[in-house]
């Protein structure tokens, strides 16, 4: 029923948190198409369920009722190990908070999911330096998180989320925790490194300045996507 | 992934250093506490070991330990050599009786009788004089530690020390004239008296006249007869109570072990230091996991599976118990050198480096499974939470 050609495709898609009093519904019925090798961006009010989607687009995390299928695969139906092992090969995350292993180096911190994947250490830091080196900081591979900068920690971030390749990368507010100049520098990065042919962006942002790198935004409200419109990344290119 | 997981570990030195600090204080106590313990009840057998090579000891039926005397009539010596597939059979006198020191004070000793010409049983060690010196009238051998303390004569000048008894000095037990012939060195037992070995009939002569005098029968089994055969047929024949020495060192070290306290209060040293060391190393190890879960979180969004979290988790444990033992060990030996050539009790054998080694490795299993509890019911998800 969907087209081959969409990355993710989610019809009536609910979800509710807790039980009771607590109960908090943050997805009321989401249909979305995200297409093959595009750069959709999700914004939308705090609290209205951009990072419960892509959570549940990325398979971690099991929405209630309807359908959401990623490359024509229903991740939800899958025994946990299977769609584990998915994820670690198709799926690229860069998080808001960064999350980079604080003992390890930039190299081995970016390797993470090429080991995950079987790889062996050395052949794995070596990728992961050459990744640092498109990502413009591959003078800084022997360092840890902690001596780096907040933009300089997020493009080793980024690097970790395209080092094996991934089909589907998925951002949570990647900017957020930078300043604008910063993260604008950022956002020109992905543009430049992760848009590809092959691969599927998914970037949940406040941030209106970067809405130009995208190929369409859908925007959010209270659980369900109100408007999909087209980016203007097309026409600048 | 292995060395992700051993740089989460030790890379957080704090939190590292803690974890360590509990296994080593638990290997450290239970290693130590263990060595103390059978240290100690070693010492309970000691005069058995000193005495040598005797295959059999033969006592009265009711003797529960070495210290145990219970004399025999002189007549059952003869019985005894008379038993088929005895070799040889020697009296051996053991009993405590009051020396009157050369400043007047009496210091009670303990009194090793040994056949008068054959010296069966002798001390394992002489440090001064021979053996057969024993045989000189009036002959005593006193044990170095005696010598030197509740022996001691007094100081010749006020504010001097106390001038260790020596070869030449005399002292009298039962007032009978004693002359020392010899320094020897003892096993320590739990008797704290100064020992003094003698000839069988000189013991007797220092012992107040009783008619039974004679403690134990020390007896070799004809060459090519089993000792434990041999035992049966003393007993069979006399109504003696005879023992290997292995079984009477058994006997004696399980009457400590039945009727003292002390294998419950070092249980429960051991089972303390078992007890803190899994409160501690489970605590910041289980804590050392919480504060990382949001890396094991996202770990897993990345797509490390289970047995792989599993097997994270399990080397970090391995590392902090290899190395948690391994100090608590070492420094266990340390003290043990430490205290090599003073009077306290302590023994490392290879059966207590197993024991403290299985509980190191089950308090980190257990640590390790509290831990992997807890990775394993993480959502991946929170990753993304702020
Ligand atoms: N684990 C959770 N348990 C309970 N409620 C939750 C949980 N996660 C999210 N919610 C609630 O679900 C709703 C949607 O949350 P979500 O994080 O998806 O919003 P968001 O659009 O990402 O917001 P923000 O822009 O602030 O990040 C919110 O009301 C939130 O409080
Ligand atoms: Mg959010």
């Amino acid at each position: 029923m969907d087209s081959a050609a969409a990355a993710i495709s989610c019809t009536g898609v609910t979800k509710t948190y807790g039980s009771g009093q607590s109960r908090v519904t943050a997805l009321r019925g989401v249909d979305l198409e995200v297409r093959a090798g595009e750069l959709l961006m999700l914004v939308g009010p705090s609290g209205c369920g951009k990072t419960t989607l892509i959570s549940v687009a990325a398979g971690i995390l099991d929405h209630d009722e309807g359908e959401c299928l990623v490359f024509g695969q229903d991740l939800k139906a899958m025994p946990q190990s299977r769609r584990t092992a998915l994820r670690g090969r198709t799926i690229g995350f860069v998080f808001q908070a960064f999350n980079l292993l604080p003992t390890l180096t930039a190299a081995e911190n970016v390797a993470i999911p090429l080991l995950i994947n079987g790889m062996g250490r050395r052949e794995a830091v070596d990728r992961g330096r050459a990744m640092l080196d498109r990502v413009s900081i591959g003078d800084r591979w022997r360092d840890i998180p902690s001596r780096l900068s907040g933009g300089q920690q997020q493009r080793v971030a980024i690097a970790r989320a395209l080092v094996h390749d991934p089909k589907l990368v998925v951002c949570d507010e990647p900017t957020s925790s930078l300043d604008h100049e910063t993260g604008h520098r950022v956002m020109d990065l992905m543009r430049e490194v992760a848009v590809g042919p092959d691969r599927t962006l998914v970037v949940v942002t406040h941030d209106a300045r970067i809405f130009e790198f995208a190929d369409r935004i859908a925007r959010m409200d209270d659980g369900r996507i109100v408007e999909i419109r087209e980016g203007t990344r097309i026409e600048q290119d | 992934m292995r060395f992700v997981a051993v740089r989460m570990l030790v890379g957080d030195r704090a939190r590292y250093f803690g974890i360590l600090v509990g296994l080593t204080f638990a290997s450290l106590l239970i290693t130590q506490q263990a060595s103390i313990f059978i240290g100690l009840m070693a010492r309970s057998y000691g005069f058995i070991e000193d005495t040598g090579y005797p295959d059999i000891w033969v006592m009265d039926e009711k003797v529960q330990f070495i210290d145990d005397i219970k004399p025999l009539q002189d007549t059952q010596l003869l019985r005894v050599r008379g038993v088929e597939g005895v070799d040889w059979a020697m009296p051996l006198y053991k009993g405590l009786l009051k020396a009157k020191l050369a400043n007047g004070q009496f210091q009670t000793c303990n009194v090793i009788g040994l056949d008068d010409t054959t010296l069966v049983g002798g001390p394992p060690k002489m440090l001064q004089g021979r053996l057969v010196d024993l045989r000189n009238a009036d002959g005593v051998i006193v044990d170095a530690v005696g010598a030197r303390t509740k022996l001691a004569k007094p100081p010749r000048n006020p504010g001097e020390r106390s001038v260790p008894l020596a070869i030449g000095d005399t002292l009298e037990l039962n007032d009978h004239r004693a002359v020392v012939v010899g320094i020897c060195e003892v096993t320590r037992t739990f008797q704290s008296q100064p020992v003094i070995y003698t000839t069988y009939t000189r013991a007797t002569q220092f012992a107040p006249a009783e008619r039974k005098l004679l403690s134990f029968i020390l007896v070799e089994a004809k060459p090519g007869v089993e000792p434990a055969e041999v035992c049966r047929r003393i007993r069979a024949t006399t109504g003696l109570a005879a023992w290997t020495q292995q079984e009477f060192q058994d006997l004696t070290w399980n009457y400590f072990m039945k009727y003292t306290g002390i294998p419950v209060n070092f249980g429960i040293a051991v089972a303390l230091g078992f007890l803190v060391g899994t409160a501690i190393a489970g605590q910041t190890f289980h804590n050392f996991t919480v504060d990382n879960i949001k890396h094991f979180a996202a770990l897993k969004a990345m797509g490390a599976g289970n047995i792989m979290l599993l097997r994270m988790i399990l080397i970090q444990a391995l590392i902090v118990g290899l190395v948690g033992w391994g100090l608590g060990v070492g420094v266990a030996s340390l003290f043990g050198f430490w205290i090599k050539n003073t009077e306290l009790a302590f023994k490392l054998t290879w059966q207590i480096l197993v024991v403290s080694g299985v509980a190191i490795t089950i308090i980190c299993s257990l640590s390790a499974l509290l831990s992997l509890r807890t990775v394993l019911r993480a959502e991946p998800a929170i990753v993304f939470k702020g």
